[in-house]
């Protein structure tokens, strides 16, 4: 720790302490130069978040014990009801499973007649949410699987009902993720019903995103689905992210006015997944 | 002599850890806006009460676990409370004597100055960010501080008579 060691005989003067401000002036601007223009200091931002982690440990305590207490003491009246509610949910999703089953097998036959790559399976892990970032500015969480468990920066993060964001910076023990409505946070997409692409972007609140590149005559319309197009690379194609809830044409603008609502409850989740993409067939393997 | 060196810095740096747990504690979005920087406050009170242990090495040090919680350009609280802890050292004996109102009143200019400082550097970074929680912060900092103020004197007198 840099604090003053001087002579004691004058407690009103601090030695050298502009000296000092300069030095730690110009060591914070060279730390936000590298910070900005590269990861250099990844392993420096790994080894402080490590030892605040057990910070970050007593601060969730609470919430753990309070969920915890709730778990613990549901009375049995509800987990009965509880019980019942989830068979029959068990029941619909067997059913719809079993014509899933049939559905990969053809799609994979198919697949196989047209010479395409096999589509894999993704494999998922779950994680849960330790600490929304306390920044206002910014949507991050951050969760409780980092490299240690094989996270990587890029990440897909989605939950049951639809992409949730992705790792932006990946600790030893915890990870920061990016949510989609996050206003830096840009997201390629592809309208279900018809395949046209796009790109779906953040506002900066929590239940709202736009698709600021569409033109006035694009065939789209409120209700449509939006699923992930996996063009930019980091998200696997397919998972839905959000239903468009309004479009407002303008004659005299170029773009539509496109909204519409994360089809994921981004400010609810506890429990999330993490999607390590299946290995695909590279192009050259192909010919 | 350095245990009791050690001994004088454990409360400290209990209120720094306390300071920590209450800034990166989940909020309410809407609360989250008027969240005071508690760690500026901390770092302004022992600055001046104690400058010759608590100056901007410590402030610096501080502002970077700060950075690394916010998910912050890393520098960039590290640059702004040491930058106010460095006004708070320098002017520690008169805001001794100062009258709570007008130790307020110093407090406020100093957190608007530390708020000012991070936007500053957002703004020369781009990274976007909206103006409008500016002064959120730097009203709930200002109207905590007589409480805080208060608080933290009694553990100094606590912790330097049992000492």
């Amino acid at each position: 720790m840099v604090a003053s060691r001087g002579s004691s005989s004058n407690p009103a003067r601090i030695p050298a302490l502009g000296l000092r401000v300069f030095l730690l002036m110009l060591v914070s601007i060279g730390l936000m130069y590298l910070d900005q223009r590269e990861n250099h200091l990844d392993g420096m931002r790994r080894g402080i978040s490590a030892a605040v982690y057990p910070v970050r440990l007593a601060v969730d305590a609470p919430v753990r014990l309070w969920r915890w207490l709730g778990d613990s003491t549901t009375s049995r009246n509800e987990l009965e009801l509880e019980l019942g509610r989830l068979q029959a949910e068990r029941l619909l999703t067997n059913a719809r499973l079993q014509r899933l089953t049939a559905l990969e097998a053809e799609n994979a036959r198919l697949r196989a007649m047209l010479d395409a790559r096999p589509a894999g399976r993704d494999e998922v892990r779950v994680a849960e949410i330790m600490a929304v970032d306390a920044n206002p500015y910014e949507h991050n969480l951050i969760i409780d699987i980092g490299s240690r468990d094989g996270a990587y920066d890029g990440q897909a993060i989605v939950d049951a009902d639809g992409v949730v964001g992705q790792v932006i910076k990946t600790g030893i023990m915890t990870s920061q993720a990016i949510l989609i409505s996050d206003a830096d946070h840009a997201l390629p997409v592809e309208v279900n019903r018809n395949g046209l692409r796009t790109i779906a972007m953040g506002t900066g609140e929590i239940d709202r995103l736009v698709l600021p590149f569409l033109p006035n005559n694009a065939d789209i319309r409120a209700g449509d689905l939006l699923v992930t197009s996996g063009l930019g690379g980091a998200f696997p194609a397919g998972y839905p992210v959000a239903v468009v809830d309004s479009v407002t044409r303008i004659p005299q603008e170029p773009f539509a006015d496109v909204t519409a609502t994360p089809a994921a409850a981004l400010d609810q989740v506890r429990e999330i997944m993490l999607i390590w993409s299946a290995p695909t067939v590279s192009e050259e393997d192909v010919e | 002599m350095s245990r009791d060196r050690t001994s004088r810095r454990l409360p400290v740096i209990i209120t720094l850890i306390v300071g920590l747990m209450l800034t990166i504690m989940p909020l309410p979005d809407a609360a989250a806006a008027f969240r005071p920087d508690w760690l500026a406050l901390l770092m302004i009170f022992w600055a001046m009460q104690l400058p010759r242990t608590w100056s901007v090495g410590s402030a610096w040090i501080v502002g970077l676990v700060l950075d690394v919680s916010y998910g912050s350009l890393l520098g960039q609280h590290a640059l702004a409370l040491c930058l106010i802890t460095f006004a708070t050292v320098r002017f520690h004996l008169l805001m001794r004597v100062f009258p709570l109102s007008q130790l307020s009143a110093t407090v406020f200019a100093l957190l608007a100055l530390y708020q000012f400082i991070l936007l500053w550097i957002n703004g020369v970074a781009g990274v976007s960010a909206p103006p409008v929680t500016y002064w959120g912060p730097v009203i709930t900092g200002t109207l905590l501080w007589p409480f805080m103020h208060m608080f933290l004197s009694g553990v100094r007198y606590r912790s330097q008579s049992g000492s």
